[in-house]
């Protein structure tokens, strides 16, 4: 590079020079911007009246590290059920997708069910069915006591396989009809098609879609804690009533955003890679 | 059945309607094995409506396709089965974007003839080596240049030997530098006794490879002949007509 520095043109040289001080400007200009936005902010929060309670009711260093433990253990519910609901989720939310997009006359009341499956589930406040899930299987009194996490389980998995099947539909939809046709004419049978060339490509143009219906499973997982289950908005709820102090709901808080960020960033990661490998030319 | 001077294909009054529009009305037509048939004809005539019947990708309306004496065409028949016999190449290419080069042109070896992957592999590395794409294998489609693309395509089509390859307009979409190594390609198999029907517009290329050349107009075949009379001494004043615009 630096050799090849000594052959550019006087108007090449020019031109960097402009492209570099206008980025030190741009720099310079958003750290003073953004200075003065934490300025403001700060002079607004602690010149309001109630800043002083509001400070020790929610940020309070020592029942922030006194509820981190038992908030962390209480995560690992959250993950647990996060873990079991995304292959859940997985699983139902491609049946459903598949299904809607079938064309047979004989699968017409697997579609027509399937229909009806994503407007209930996609209609249906979270916390009314995790009501009905949580309370009302127990009631039927076939399976005698299941484990809260488990119901919080399947509820979350009911509610976003309608989300997600939703979104795969939207993949498939767009996968073009002359790659079913290339797939065909080799001789793959329907399902092949489906399983090789169609569904590949349709989660592939809809991953952006499909990670914001993750980051917001991943928080809706602390809505278990309405049945009971110990997880970590649980815990923090346990340690709030002992001290009448909010602060562990905001560890709690702090905790599902760390959780989302590897996720995030991991599928972020890999869209890119797929971009790389699949697509010349860059973006403009 | 067995017939050895039967037709590898027999269209026999075919019709293909898309709802009110008629696009085949009733095409007939012999296709001897191991010949190389261009269909011409000018854009919305019918060609690749044709192919795509033949390949069963479309239902036909009306009439029968034999395939080495079986009708195809009847809905009891395993299309998959028929489909494995057939290659069709398409005029946009349709490699499946999210496949390897190797894995496009083996897809069918492994998935349809449940090759043991080596062996799938070997004989798909053959074909890419025989159109000069072997250093390619692990790239992936949008890497290719359009005559690249066609070229895997081609030999992806053929990778399970069928019985008859159908190209549909496969340089239509290709810059005309890229025509050329496409259409030795097709010569090549032309050598390899590979039974051929090709929708094309590149007439001297038809003349100079086929066997038999069907002109087709407004859904029927208004003329078929060797290609010496079709583009030498057309009898039909449509056929004239069509080629005089070349």
């Amino acid at each position: 590079m630096s050799r090849d520095a000594a052959r550019l043109s006087a108007t090449e040289t020019e031109r960097r020079a402009y492209r570099k001080k206008q980025s030190v400007r741009s720099v310079f200009v958003s750290c003073a911007s953004l200075a003065a936005f934490s300025f403001a902010v700060y002079i607004t929060l602690s010149r309001s009246e109630g800043w002083t309670r509001v400070r020790n009711t929610f940020f309070d260093p020592h029942y922030f590290a006194d509820s981190l433990p038992s908030v962390f253990h209480g995560l690992l519910t959250n993950l647990r059920v996060l873990f079991f609901a995304v292959l859940g989720v997985a699983a139902l939310g491609t049946l459903i997708a598949v299904t809607r997009t079938t064309v047979s006359p004989v699968l017409f009341p697997l579609r027509a069910l399937a229909t009806v499956y994503t407007d209930i589930f996609r209609g249906m406040p979270m916390i009314i069915v995790l009501y009905l899930i949580g309370f009302g299987i127990p009631g039927l009194r076939i399976f005698g006591r299941i484990d809260a996490t488990l119901l919080g389980t399947i509820a979350v998995i009911l509610v976003y396989s309608a989300y997600v099947a939703e979104v795969i539909r939207a993949g498939i939809e767009a996968v073009h009809p002359s790659q079913r046709a290339a797939a065909r004419s080799l001789g793959l049978t329907h399902s092949q098609t489906v399983r090789i060339i169609v569904l590949p490509q349709a989660v592939r143009k809809v991953v952006p879609a499909l990670m914001n219906d993750f980051v917001a499973m991943q928080k809706d997982v602390g809505l278990v804690s309405v049945l009971g289950a110990i997880d970590a908005v649980r815990s923090a709820q346990i340690a709030v009533a002992k001290s009448y102090n909010f602060t562990p709901y905001v560890a709690a808080g702090l905790m599902f955003i760390l959780m989302s960020l590897p996720f995030i960033h991991l599928t972020d990661w890999y869209a890119a890679r797929l971009k790389r490998r699949e697509q010349a030319g860059g973006a403009v | 059945m067995t017939d050895p001077a039967a037709p590898l294909l027999r269209l026999d009054g075919v019709r293909k309607d898309f709802g009110k529009t008629r696009v085949l009305r009733g095409v007939t037509l012999d296709v001897a094995e191991r010949t190389v048939v261009s269909v011409i004809g000018a854009s919305g005539s019918g060609k690749s409506t044709l192919l795509r019947c033949i390949n069963l990708l479309e239902p036909v309306t009306d009439g029968q396709i034999f395939l080495d004496g079986e009708d195809i065409s009847d809905p009891r028949v395993n299309a998959d089965a028929v489909r494995r016999k057939i290659g069709i190449v398409f005029q946009s290419f349709n490699l499946f974007p999210h496949m390897s080069v190797l894995a496009n042109v083996t897809l069918a070896l492994r998935r349809v003839s449940r090759l043991p992957k080596g062996e799938a592999e070997e004989r798909g590395t053959a074909l890419l080596r025989r159109i000069g794409l072997e250093s390619k294998a692990k790239a992936y489609p949008d890497r290719l240049s359009g005559g690249q693309q066609q070229r895997v395509a081609i030999v992806r089509a053929i990778a399970s030997d069928p019985k008859l390859l159908l190209l549909d307009e496969i340089t239509s979409a290709l810059d005309p530098r890229l025509v050329g190594e496409v259409l030795d390609l097709v010569r090549e198999l032309r050598g390899a006794d590979t039974t051929i029907i090709m929708a094309t517009h590149e007439m001297p290329f038809a003349r100079d490879v086929s066997d038999s050349i069907v002109f087709l107009s407004d859904g029927v075949i208004e003329e078929q002949g060797p290609p010496e009379q079709i583009f030498g001494e057309p009898r039909s004043e449509k056929t004239r007509g069509f080629l005089a615009g070349f």
